[in-house]
């Protein structure tokens, strides 16, 4: 995995954003790019890139991608719902929400359907609760979820890809 | 009290120690059972401490100038001593009462399997059970388990027994160039690891083991070859152009079972002659595995209490006893043994009686 | 009622440099660069604002703690993190007008000497990071940022920092490790940050809400501003509601009014949803103790509640609460408190950053019983030994994260100590149900 010189101009950017010698800072936004570009998920080789470009031991970039809940460590689907479990979500029942997925796509929290689309994971608490339940996708939330909703988004998702 | 000196009282015993130094440290200075367990931190590694929580003390006094207490307990290895400062160790009820929760939590997860682990007889989490801990268990769940790593020749790495103090990272850090382990996932998955297998190379990486307090790091060359109480530990050295070359060798017979730093009382490397840490090569440690590559000093003065101290009657060490002085007057024994029984009269030294003791030992005493 | 902070929130182009001057923006950026920046902090300290992110503490008396040593640069940092369940009010002030935060950050950076100061926000708020750039972008673009500022001599640069993924961050040692580019593990304090913080020098780090505080602070001089709340809860407070109600939302409140009236007004929540009863309620993020209805309303010595820190943790842990972050969760009549604190215990384990023992290991043996008594496989004994597990997590731990873990159990479980007890009794029907009691609590008095 490399990155475009759109990328690198970005990754450039960053870095300038921390004092002189501080690049290891860069880590995590450089890491979330490494992601996005590695098909949203980071493989040992797009670690071992990002050390190298921040001259960092990769264990260092190791131990932060293991620490954060955001980065994957496993191939993912191409769609990533990301449903919040938390109490608050609870009380506005989440469970149905996640059980309503599980069932549609045929897969558990934490599989990916076969075709490579969707996966399911659940999450804690990403500060939408008074929009309960919610999951994101992406960039975005998905707020005041109801089956309805996730059919639309399922649909919406399969149409874009085709 | 000379004008730079702090004055500290733990456990009602007054000690003046230069400003700077912990809690702990003070502690260590006076000895015995003040002094608090700690099981992450490590004086002769840099930013250690503050995690494991066994050695939390109440501090009932802040200083002489503040004297309010603080109100959480602390953790005296990370807590710096103020002028006047009264900490609370063994005479603080809240305070045992934490440890004994910080040691149910150690164990909870940690396997119980002592009698297969090598590091049984020398390890910091069975003295500090043993001393600190609970009967039992009320954990019902089942514990943590890992997947074993290869950490290649040398070094066995079982996380499933770690307790995570991070001393092994720290070493890692600050002995070798490139550190090639670390801390990966978080909260209770959180695991020593090198991520993608790898061997740890570095001439002085098998430090790591003599660091852990636990049996999470061992030597691979020693694993299952003897237990530690079974070989007889002496201090050796060795011209050696990496290290110091001071080292303690394990021996059984003429044979050298495992090379290890020598440590000190709270079980820390020991310094060289010019002040430093005397961590020892790869080398020392795992290829000088035959009695004539060393120059032996003597036996190792071994503390009584412990289980290596059996079998060896040389050198070996009373600890200093503090009850007296933390309660301030002479324990009142439920006991006296020596009320009901002939047999242990006071004025006779066992270690002087020649042979197996018979009764004309006892009843003819030589040295009464 | 008085709205310092989201007046302008739902106005057409606020989000935008040139509608938020329209409507006064950064007319206290042009008054505050001619004073003194001691004298900002002297405002600030006047005005007894108090850190909105859940600790309360005086802010200018914070800032005062700040180590001035000459040659060493010194920080601001803004923890946009948030992460506490139930709390959603600083994306909420973000998302709709970024450049309060922006103004409040200049201002403060000025006040405090950072000429290079950041924003650390949870990176799944990743829209919002765009827009955060955007509105830096308009304030440099209109001499508000970069060198010499409005001509007064202040160079001042703001760097939005996104984290990945670790509530732990929202704790200021952890977030500034983070911001470092490492893992998320609180520091050993002391030192403190306001001495050894941010690459090891002196380092401010505050709430968004509390940042934006300062924009009407200095608009209206601290002494005004403390004339607005009642005792040490001066000022306004963000609240964002949740659970429970008709009106779900972030709310602007004076702290003058009472828990019965936030719950039930028009104005704010509008009452209980589905013409249910209120059962309990956790008014400031999930780490505060819950509280069943009847001490949510009225405090143990029967006095009406308000909304403000001195009322909310009237009675102490017994009969009370906190104020914490703001984040209002109802829960009615329906819902288990069982399963609500298992899906806390769940949340704080998750979180845990695994540093020292109690929390690691206590964290998830909390969790693991607590979901056994949920699904009908609990003892009675469980709830004695729950008890003592957070009662030895407790104030034992590097950072208040055990704390927080601690607290919503032992809440829990003091005030409905028959519900866990009915889940053993019932363990068929606690399979079944997701709730326990219903019509726990007593019927109240709605507001007319």
């Amino acid at each position: 995995m490399v990155f475009s010189e759109e990328k690198m101009n970005e990754v450039n950017r960053l870095i300038a954003s921390y004092p002189q010698g501080k690049q290891k800072s860069a880590i995590l936004p450089v890491l979330h790019l490494a992601q996005e570009v590695n098909g949203g998920w980071l493989s040992t080789e797009a670690m071992d890139y990002v050390a190298s470009l921040l001259q960092l031991d990769p264990i260092e970039v190791y131990e932060v991608a293991t620490f954060y809940s955001m980065y994957n460590l496993h191939p993912v689907g191409k769609y990533i719902f990301e449903v919040c479990q938390t109490g608050p979500c609870m009380i506005k029942g989440s469970d149905d929400i996640i059980a309503y997925i599980k069932e549609k796509l045929n897969i558990g929290i934490g599989e990916t359907t076969k075709d490579g689309m969707f996966t399911l994971k659940a999450v804690e608490c990403l500060g939408a609760c008074g929009y309960a339940p919610m999951m994101q996708m992406g960039k975005t939330y998905r707020e005041h979820l109801t089956r309805e909703k996730i059919d639309q988004i399922i649909e919406s998702c399969r149409s874009m890809n085709n | 009290m000379s004008e730079d000196l702090f004055k500290v009282t733990i456990d009602n015993i007054t000690i003046d120690v230069p400003p700077g130094t912990t809690i702990l440290q003070a502690a260590r200075k006076i000895g015995g059972d003040v002094t608090p367990p700690a099981m992450c931190y490590y004086s002769k590694l840099k930013d250690s401490g503050g995690k494991c929580r066994t050695c939390l003390v109440e501090v009932s006094k802040g200083s002489e100038k503040d004297p309010r207490p603080m109100p959480k307990l602390v953790a005296s290895c990370r807590t710096t001593v103020m002028d006047g400062m009264e900490v609370k160790n063994i005479t603080s009820p809240k305070a045992m009462e934490a440890r004994k929760g910080v040691v149910e939590f150690l164990l909870i997860n940690h396997p119980l399997d002592c009698p297969i682990c090598d590091q049984a007889g020398e390890c910091d989490l069975q003295d500090l059970s043993y001393g600190h801990g609970n009967e039992g268990s009320r954990f019902e769940f089942q514990k943590r388990v890992f997947e074993k790593h290869d950490l290649g020749p040398y070094i066995q790495l079982h996380m499933t027994r770690c307790i995570l103090c991070y001393r092994c990272v720290f070493v890692a850090d600050q002995l070798t160039e490139k550190r090639q382990h670390g801390i990966l996932d978080r909260g209770e998955r959180a695991e020593i690891a090198t991520y993608i297998s790898k061997s740890l190379e570095h001439d002085f990486i098998g430090n790591v083991i003599d660091v852990c307090p636990v049996g999470a790091l061992t030597d691979k060359t020693f694993r299952f070859k003897n237990r530690v109480w079974f070989t007889k530990p002496v201090d050796a050295h060795r011209d050696c152009d990496k290290c110091a070359g001071l080292v303690r060798l394990w021996l059984r017979g003429d044979e050298v079972f495992r090379v290890t730093v020598r440590r000190d009382e709270w079980g820390e490397v020991i310094n060289t002659p010019e002040g430093k840490p005397a961590w020892i090569c790869n080398e020392c440690r795992f290829e000088k595995k035959k009695e004539s590559d060393w120059i032996i000093e003597g036996p190792t003065h071994i503390n009584r209490h412990s289980v290596i101290a059996q079998g060896h009657y040389e050198g070996l060490k009373m600890p200093n006893e503090f009850l007296p002085e933390v309660i301030g007057k002479k324990p009142r024994l439920f006991l006296n043994i020596h009320d009901v029984s002939e047999v242990n009269r006071p004025g006779i030294d066992l270690s002087l009686i020649e042979g197996p003791a018979t009764s004309d030992d006892f009843e003819n005493p030589k040295n009464d | 009622m008085v709205k310092l902070l989201l007046e302008n929130a739902q106005k057409e182009g606020i989000r935008f440099l040139k509608t938020y001057r329209e409507n006064g923006g950064y007319q206290s950026l042009e008054k505050a660069l001619k004073m003194a920046p001691d004298n900002i902090t002297e405002e600030v300290k006047v005005s007894g604002l108090r850190g909105r992110g859940g600790a309360g503490f005086p802010t200018g008396l914070k800032w005062s703690f700040l180590a001035k040593p000459e040659n060493t640069p010194r920080y601001l940092v803004c923890n946009a993190d948030e992460s506490e369940p139930g709390t959603f009010k600083d994306r909420f002030l973000m998302e709709f007008i970024p450049h309060l935060l922006i103004e409040g950050m200049i201002i403060s950076s000025y006040a405090l000497g950072s000429n290079r100061s950041y924003i650390y926000i949870r990176g799944e708020y990743a829209w919002i990071v765009d827009i955060l750039r955007q509105a830096i972008e308009e304030a440099k673009q209109n001499g508000y940022l970069g060198k010499n500022i409005l001509g007064s001599g202040f160079d001042c640069e703001i760097f939005v920092h996104p984290g990945a993924g670790a509530y732990i961050c929202g704790e200021e040692t952890a977030l500034l490790e983070s911001l470092e580019g490492k893992r998320g593990n609180p520091r050993i304090k002391p030192p403190f940050p306001a001495v050894k913080g941010l690459w090891n020098c002196p380092t401010v780090v505050n709430n968004v809400e509390t940042i934006a505080a300062v924009v009407p602070i200095i608009k209206m001089s601290g002494a005004e501003y403390a004339k607005i709340g009642v005792g040490r809860s001066t000022g306004t407070k963000l609240i964002s509601a949740c659970g429970n109600i008709n009106k779900p939302g972030v709310y602007e409140i004076d702290m003058t009014i009472s828990v019965e009236d936030f719950i039930y007004s028009d104005e704010f929540c509008g009452g209980i949803a589905n013409g249910k009863k209120l059962k309990a309620c956790i008014p400031g993020g999930s780490s505060v103790p819950i509280l069943p209805a009847n001490l949510l309303l009225k405090t143990a010595k029967g006095e009406t509640r308000y909304m403000n820190y001195e009322s909310l943790s009237d009675g102490g842990f017994a009969t009370g609460s906190m104020m914490g972050s703001g984040g209002f969760i109802v829960l009615d009549e329906d819902q288990c408190v069982v399963k609500h604190t298992y899906t806390l215990a769940h949340f704080y384990r998750h979180e845990s950053c695994g540093q020292c023992s109690p929390c690691r290991e206590g964290t998830g043996w909390m969790e693991r019983i607590l979901k056994n008594i949920e699904t009908g496989k609990g003892k009675m004994s469980d709830i004695d030994l729950l008890w003592d597990i957070q009662s030895k997590i407790e104030g034992n731990t590097i950072c208040p994260l055990g704390d927080a873990a601690a607290w919503p159990v032992a809440a829990a479980i003091r005030h409905f100590r028959d519900e866990f007890e009915w889940h053993v009794l019932n363990p068929e029907e606690s399979q079944k149900r997701n709730y326990g009691l219903a019509n726990y609590a007593s019927p109240l008095a709605l507001v007319s």
